[in-house]
């Protein structure tokens, strides 16, 4: 029998730019929007998994892609549950490393517009799964964790 | 429980005073924890003594700290991406106009 281990987070980002609502909510909107600047540039070493990729972006919709990283396959499988353009945006989210399911999170995008340009106010609720030293994942343990979790960390989101 | 031991290594019948139960289920929770990783105990003479396997957690809140930083770090980089594009008056939601990403609102309206 494997035994578990849940440790909960909740963290807050917020930010505000000098532009219209809109355009900040459409860069969250489109696959090639999101690709334009969601690629941090630290990638290289990571192939990306066979496995289905996905962009979907309506209510019930999933985006889900997958690379492999020191020869684990991290995936990830998010369903939008809100989306109020321009306004807020409410999804879900499982990472799975070599199948394992590692963290479920529920993250909620708010765009308001001030003087300022727009506030986006990034909320995370997360439910961290058996850790990344639980029995249950022996080959995470192997080699540069550290290394290993900035690769995904970086890598998917 | 864990919170308990967050202070310092406490015996299994300290760590089950607060929580009205048997010491057999505190034993069995305890014996989870251990399985998991988060804590280790140690029989002296007849008292166990459980402590937080500092490591194991350590590694769940770096993971979790990494995670945002991540976040932070996407952010950063749309600024960068929204300042280097530009907001078209009355546009609405007509995206910036960079050769990169020209279907960029396809998929916008659900």
């Amino acid at each position: 029998m494997t035994e578990r281990s849940v440790i909960h987070d909740t963290f807050v980002i917020e930010r505000t730019y000098p532009a219209s609502a809109s355009r900040v909510f459409a860069a969250f909107a489109s696959r090639e929007a999101k690709d334009a600047w969601g690629d941090t540039g630290d990638i290289a070493e990571a192939e990306p998994a066979t496995g289905p990729v996905e962009f979907d972006f309506r209510v019930g919709g999933h985006e889900r892609f997958g690379n492999v990283y020191q020869g684990i396959t991290f995936t990830y499988d998010a369903t939008y549950y809100d989306i109020v353009p321009d306004q807020r945006l409410v999804y879900s989210y499982e990472m799975y490393a070599d199948g394992l399911r590692s963290s479920v999170s529920v993250a909620t995008i708010e765009f308001v517009e001030t003087d300022d340009g727009t506030t986006l106010t990034w909320t995370e609720q997360g439910a961290y799964l058996d850790g990344f030293d639980g029995q249950d994942a022996p080959r995470l343990r192997q080699g540069g964790t550290s290394e290993m979790l900035d690769g995904l960390a970086k890598y998917l989101a | 429980m864990l919170e308990r031991l967050s202070q310092g290594p406490a015996s299994v019948s300290e760590l089950g005073k607060p929580l009205s139960m048997s010491l057999a289920a505190v034993l069995q929770h305890v014996q989870i924890l251990e399985t998991s990783g988060l804590v280790q105990s140690r029989k002296l003479g007849r008292t166990r003594t459980c402590s937080l396997n500092a490591r194991s957690l350590r590694s769940a809140e770096r993971w979790i700290s990494e995670r945002r930083t991540y976040v932070e770090q996407r952010l950063d980089r749309l600024g960068e991406y929204l300042a280097e594009t530009t907001d078209q008056p009355g546009s609405g939601h007509t995206g910036p106009a960079t050769p990169q990403a020209p279907a960029r609102n396809q998929e916008e309206d659900p």
